[in-house]
């Protein structure tokens, strides 16, 4: 690239409400060209690691909803699926379509908060206030499952916390149904609005090949004409039952991974809706005594069920030793687990592949020699959580 | 995917017969444990070969397994997925706790860059050949590599750290 003037050097965040959290850019500048860029991370480090090896395995699931903090659920689902991997424990089906259904809300809230900050972003401001207001419902709806609205920790060991309440169902229902008709809404706003596919189109293109070879994952490698998508590739919690397309772009520009993300939320919608009509009766926690506590409902009525429960808690459990890896589509990407035993009830090692953290690395491909607001709309076309990338 | 394992073995064991150092499976996961100096050519043609094509690097990491028994040693683990055959592969690499050093990969993913990054900052392994080995998700200056084994998990970084952000501020 040719210089016309001298190179500057400014500074993007940590406090820049369009980097998404603590992501500090220093960027390089001929005018207004980006000639380098790079990230400086960890400002929201907290070793979530290192906490890993020194706390017991059903512990550790508090610790995990705070790495993605927007989509908690799929951080749980992710660890717990690789301890069970470990146990090899056979969960209820029961138990797998509720997962299924409240990672797929999930998904839902995470890709709206995604939509209500890229759109504010790039200077639209209505859309935010629509998608906070559906995110919102989302929240009630956790509320009810876990009583939380945000760090639910309601995935378990061998299934989940307690059955969804009485009323969950139809409220859950009442959302899908109306949702396709709120997402049409957004789109109206946005998907050919002259503006903002001005901002988005041919900005921040990645090719296919780039993708995998910066090791891009979900929307953002969908993005680029890539067709990968764990819950397809290697079903988990019985994905293989669902029916679902799995959107991609072409060009592997902004606008592909806005249209691609868009898209999985409708699927996602239609994900939920198979959930609920064919929710199987029966428990939500495995029956394996030495692993599972028992469920909560016999706590209140049965003595050995008490003791049970005190022992799971206080003894913890010991998986074989051995190593797992196990990943899942969470919104942002592949999310792994890579779980080292050593057969004591303390995991030796936890590595947490955070699709955010790998997806941030491909920034500076796709911003090189395009303009500083290209910046802000390649960053948040990437959906990148700190949480994750820090942990 | 062990009816997949038997293919990725024969094309490895033609290919480097004296990289191989052991194969385990645990759990239908398939792991080798390469020889130090061949990693690089290894993952190379993992990524190459038509019929295994691991052309995308899940995760890249480092563990310390000084605390398990007496080897004194680090592994270097690599997680590898085929887009394309859709299966995975695991391979490690033992290095010694003394001297931790191995070749750097990101010369066939781009992405083992900020991994390996990662494992140098959290281990203090070094990459030779990484373009750009630095701390990545502690601050300059941090003394120590948090994730190893005697590192403790409470406990205050020495004074040099704050002098250094002193100098900054002045």
């Amino acid at each position: 690239m040719t210089k016309t003037q001298q190179v500057m050097t400014i500074n993007m965040g940590p406090q820049h409400p369009s980097t998404h959290g603590v992501l500090r850019l220093v960027l390089e500048l001929d005018g207004e060209t980006v000639v380098n860029v790079t990230p400086h991370i960890g400002y929201l480090h907290r070793g979530v690691e290192k906490l890993a090896e020194h706390k017991t395995y059903h512990q550790f699931i508090t610790l995990t909803d705070r790495l993605d903090y927007l989509a908690p659920l799929s951080n749980n689902l992710g660890y717990v699926l690789a301890v069970e991997k470990l146990l090899d424990i056979e969960i209820p089906k029961r138990a797998q379509y509720i997962r299924v259904l409240l990672c797929e809300l999930t998904r839902i809230s995470s890709h709206l908060l995604w939509f209500a900050t890229h759109a504010l972003d790039l200077g639209a401001m209505t859309a935010f206030f629509y998608c906070f207001r559906e995110r919102e419902t989302i929240n009630d709806l956790f509320e009810m499952v876990a009583g939380a609205r945000m760090n639910l920790s309601y995935i378990r060991i061998g299934g989940v916390a307690r059955d969804v309440p009485e009323g969950f169902i139809e409220k859950t229902r009442e959302f899908i149904n109306t949702f396709p008709a709120k997402l049409k809404e957004y789109e109206t706003l946005l998907t050919k609005n002259k503006i903002w596919m001005m901002r988005t189109k041919d900005v921040g293109i990645i090719s296919d090949g780039d993708a995998i070879n910066y090791g891009l994952s979900g929307p953002s490698i969908r993005g680029s004409g890539v067709k990968w998508d764990v819950r397809k590739a290697e079903p988990y919690s019985s994905y293989e039952e669902f029916d679902f397309l799995v959107p991609v772009g072409k060009n592997g520009d902004v606008y592909d991974r806005y249209i691609v993300r868009v898209e999985e939320m409708r699927q996602s919608n239609e994900i939920v809706r198979q959930a609920l009509d064919n929710l199987p009766k029966g428990r939500y926690m495995a029956d394996a005594p030495d692993i599972t506590p028992p469920q909560k409902e016999d706590l209140k009525s049965s003595m050995e069920s008490l003791i049970h429960h005190f022992k799971i808690v206080t003894e913890g459990i010991c998986p074989p030793v051995g190593e797992v890896y196990v990943s899942i589509e969470a919104p942002k990407g592949e999310l792994g687990f890579y779980i080292v035993s050593d057969g004591t009830k303390k995991p030796y090692r936890v590595k947490i592949r955070p699709p955010s953290f790998v997806n941030l690395e491909a920034l500076q491909k796709m911003v090189v020699g395009r303009l500083l607001a290209d910046v802000v709309a390649v960053v948040g076309s990437l959906d990148i959580v700190l949480g994750e990338i820090d942990r | 995917m062990p009816e997949d394992s038997s293919v990725v073995e024969k094309r490895l064991r033609d290919k480097f017969p004296n990289a191989i150092l052991n194969l385990k499976i645990f759990k239908d996961e398939l792991t080798f444990y390469i020889e130090k100096d061949s990693i690089l050519e290894v993952c190379r043609f993992l990524r190459d070969d038509e019929k295994l094509a691991f052309n995308f690097l899940s995760d890249l990491c480092g563990v310390d397994t000084t605390s398990l028994g007496e080897s004194n040693s680090l592994e270097v683990v690599y997680h590898l997925y085929s887009i394309k055959r859709n299966h995975r592969v695991r391979l490690k690499v033992t290095i010694p706790a003394s001297k931790p050093t191995i070749k750097s990969v990101t010369s066939v993913w781009e992405t083992a860059n900020w991994h390996e990054r990662e494992a140098y900052d959290m281990f203090g392994i070094t990459f030779e050949g990484h373009p750009n080995l630095t701390r990545i998700l502690t601050p300059d200056g941090f003394e120590g590599h948090p994730l190893r084994k005697d590192y403790p998990l409470k406990g205050r970084q020495p004074d040099s750290l704050r002098k250094i952000y002193r100098k900054a501020e002045e």
